[in-house]
């Protein structure tokens, strides 16, 4: 058979999970924002850019699980167990979040302050928890017959709480240019003052996650330093310094749109990078997508459905942003 | 932790995260049909409660599916944290049943809902009505999808076993599994009975504090036919799930009826009431009838009903649980065809809607159907044990093998946001219930769809009321 399923589906799986990253990285950043920003009316207007659109991502997020479950089984079941805490409260967190965000709107203003220190505190956990799970999915895990070997808690190493912390910069970046994007006055202002401290701090966790994952993976050193990988790759990290350079400047600036372009770049490339260190491993450091993949009766008895509906959300996601393309005002009705 | 060991505890952790999620689509199930019905009627006969009614319930309808797809997502991820071994030994059969349902659920939120939601005055009444019918078939297709994943697990057929996995070889085997279509018709119509229930008692709740309008009696009075005429329909397909498990899961059903042994030829009695005790192989202080257990399950006098004893012990599913939650079931059934009966007999000189009696009855009936719901998932689930999927593979061996301490840490973290959260959003649908139907409100509706405020992904835009009585100074206003 010509058609390899297990690649099709890690391409739909690895793009679920890349627009999961950046349609739910920004308004989780507003979450994390939120303490910078003080005034309730402000904080309304955070709220609004982000209201008609935030719950799309959920879609990604269960897809992602659901279509794991179905086309790699073993990589579900390994990953899942193995992450088993970091990933209980990263889900809680989302709900904590969720719940709040539409019960914010429907509180009395005496109360709302409740509903907005269970948005903070569930964007926050969620966001880092997500980040520690990346961090320890990099770190890999250790598989005996099939199933999670390690500790209940392998996935708690300084690496992957730096991963956490780094997250929640790289989200609050996202946060804080797509609010640069979508309101004006005195909330613009204050998110182009933030911008430049936060470009330098998530330009900073980059460097020391691209560097301390090579130091501790032989194999990832490996495959990114040894010739001629070194020049395929060597884009790479020089687009992210030129996206960074290119941000700043923008900042600076007082650009509207290309912050958040740049910074989506930005995160694009990071994600990039981690797919060139992992390839062609779903669960690292040595189990492949061949290796966990269900049968093709499986992946092909679901890809008939997905090959229907994906395109079907993506253009419905589309429409949804383009009718709410524009900033957002203190005097717009949903506030 | 508190003498449970890991295992009961993932269980537990399951069941309890399930639980609160399938109250929420069984609402969404009935619901979404009721208001197909709703919009059908009033576009038939333009009488205009059935329109009030319709933007009364579809708000309700409206959180009820926000409050399910947020509980929801936990249960996208239960089967790899909790039951690893079993996502790596079934995931090939399972997992794609569980991703057409959520494509299908996804597809609904895409297009239908917000057409449903949000268009009233946006598009044609034909096609909004079109909108309303193609949601209440989603959400049928989404339990289709569902149930099959389940009866899988209880009559597995249409695989292969390679390498100690299960391997699909032909997939209409797989999703037309023996015991499919009677949990499919059993579940569908108990989440119709559900809502029928709930309508019911949110209208009988109105009624006894005197707000009395046609919409209102309008409510009851569906809502009793329907228990007049799907509850005794829903006896009738317990009935035949009930042959179907003994045909295919007869351990299941020694233990729901906690019949331990067959003496010489003497037709199965029925044990009424009684207390299974698993460790002295007897059901202590019983109550039975002679002969009907037969009756019942092989429709014969003379036919036996197999035994818990013609099973190894490990092979048992705990009848003291099983044969009281199939009980309540059966109870819960019993007082709704009771219900019905009644209603319908107080209908003759319209005594139906002051009958003060009748009315506290109706409203205690509200959570019926929720609890018969409850009680036989339980009892299918606790009575497939210790097999997680019958015949292939033990419970025991297929937990990711998480420590108590740690199950014992998140079961807490999930009961406590769960109630918190949960609470909230129960809270808030009974407090839209509370505020009863507008008359002639049918030409307002919400304004939102994509890109707007208001959106089908975040189906509790749709409802604007306030969490608590007084100013809500941000409420959204419709434009």
């Amino acid at each position: 058979m010509g058609i390899d399923l297990p690649l099709i589906w890690a391409v739909i799986i690895a793009f679920g999970v890349m627009m999961y990253v950046v349609m739910d990285g920004f308004d989780l950043g507003i979450g994390i924002l939120f303490p910078f920003v003080r005034d309730d009316g402000e904080r309304d207007v955070m709220m609004n850019t982000v209201a008609p659109v935030w719950d799309g991502n959920e879609t990604w997020l269960v897809l992602g699980g659901a279509g794991l479950f179905g086309a790699f089984p073993l990589a579900y079941a390994v990953v899942l167990d193995a992450l088993y805490l970091p990933l209980i409260l990263m889900l809680l967190g989302l709900i904590f979040r969720g719940v709040a965000f539409e019960f914010r709107f429907k509180a009395k203003a005496a109360k709302r302050h409740l509903w907005d220190k269970a948005f903070i505190g569930g964007s926050l956990t969620a966001t880092f928890f997500q980040g520690v799970a990346l961090g320890a999915y990099i770190d890999g895990f250790e598989v005996v017959n099939r199933s999670f070997a390690g500790g209940a808690f392998d996935w708690l190493t300084p690496f992957s709480v730096f991963c956490g912390l780094a997250l929640i910069a790289a989200y609050a970046l996202l946060g804080c240019t797509w609010l640069i994007m979508k309101t004006e006055g005195r909330l613009q202002q204050q998110m182009h003052d933030l911008g430049r401290p936060l470009v330098f701090v998530v330009l900073g966790v980059t460097g020391i996650v691209s560097l301390w994952t090579p130091f501790e993976h032989p194999a990832i050193a490996e495959r990114w330093f040894s010739l001629p990988n070194l020049f395929w790759f060597m884009p790479v990290p020089v687009l992210v310094l030129l996206c960074t350079w290119a941000l700043l400047r923008a900042v600076a600036s007082n650009a509207n749109y290309s912050p958040f372009l740049l910074t989506l770049a930005l995160i694009f490339l990071g994600y990039s990078g981690l797919g060139i260190s992992l390839w062609p491993n779903v669960i690292p450091p040595s189990i492949s997508i061949w290796e966990a993949s269900a049968p093709p009766q499986s992946q092909g008895f679901m890809l008939v459905g997905a090959l229907f509906i994906i395109p079907f959300i993506l253009m419905y996601t589309a429409w949804s942003y383009y009718v709410f393309r524009g900033k957002v005002t203190v005097d717009d009705g949903y506030h | 932790m508190f003498g449970l060991e890991a295992l009961d505890l993932a269980r537990i952790q399951f069941a309890f995260t399930i639980s609160f999620h399938i109250v929420f689509p069984a609402i969404t199930i009935g619901l979404a049909s009721y208001l197909a019905v709703l919009e059908g009627l009033w576009l038939k006969t333009s009488n205009t409660l059935y329109r009030d009614l319709y933007h009364f319930w579809s708000k309700i309808f409206a959180v009820n599916f926000g409050m399910g797809v947020v509980s929801g997502l936990v249960m996208a991820y239960q089967f790899g944290t909790n039951w690893s071994a079993f996502s790596d030994f079934a995931g090939a059969v399972t997992g794609p049943l569980l991703t057409y349902e959520v494509l299908t659920a996804f597809f609904l939120e895409a297009g239908f809902l917000g057409v449903m939601l949000f268009g009233w005055n946006r598009v044609g009444p034909g096609l909004h009505f079109f909108s309303t019918v193609m949601v209440a078939i989603g959400t049928l297709i989404s339990t289709f999808w569902i149930l099959a994943s389940n009866s899988w697990m209880h009559t597995p057929q249409g695989y292969e076993i390679i390498d100690g996995r299960v391997i699909p070889v032909d997939w209409f085997a797989v999703v037309f599994n023996p015991s499919f279509p009677y949990r499919l018709a059993h579940m569908a119509t108990a989440a119709f009975l559900a809502t029928a229930f709930f309508v019911g008692a949110s209208a009988a709740w109105h009624l006894l504090r005197g707000r009395d309008n046609p919409a209102i009696r309008k409510m009851l009075s569906m809502a009793l036919w329907m228990a007049l005429l799907v509850a005794p329909v829903q006896a009738f397909i317990g009935d035949l799930h009930g042959l179907n498990t003994l045909k295919y899961q007869p351990a299941k059903i020694a233990a729901i009826e906690g019949h331990w042994e067959n003496v010489g030829d003497e037709p199965t009695p029925l044990i009424l009431f009684g207390w299974p005790d698993m460790e002295r192989e007897e059901t202590r202080f019983k109550v039975e009838i002679p002969a009907l257990g037969s009756l019942i399950l092989t429709h014969s006098l003379d036919k036996q009903v197999p035994a818990l004893k013609d099973f190894p012990p490990e092979d048992r599913a705990n009848s003291t649980i099983v044969f009281w939650t199939f009980r309540i079931m059966v109870a819960m059934g019993l007082m709704m065809i009771l219900t019905g009966l009644w209603g319908t007999w107080l209908r003759r000189g319209e005594r139906l809607y002051t009958c003060r009696p009748f009315l506290h009855l109706a409203v205690w009936m509200g959570p019926s159907g929720i609890i018969a719901i409850l009680a036989g998932w339980y009892t299918t689930e606790i009575g497939r044990q210790p097999w997680i999927v019958h015949g292939l593979m033990r419970t025991a061996d297929a937990s990711s093998g998480h420590s108590a301490t740690q199950l014992g840490f998140t079961l807490a973290l999930f009961v406590v946001v769960y109630f918190v959260l949960f609470g909230a959003g129960i809270g808030y649908m009974l407090r839209l219930v509370r505020k009863g139907p507008k008359i002639d409100g049918g030409k307002e509706t919400s304004e939102g769809g994509p890109g707007k405020p208001r959106t089908p992904a975040r189906p509790l835009s749709a409802a604007e009321e306030g969490l608590e009585d007084g100013e809500t100074d941000t409420l959204p206003e419709r434009s």
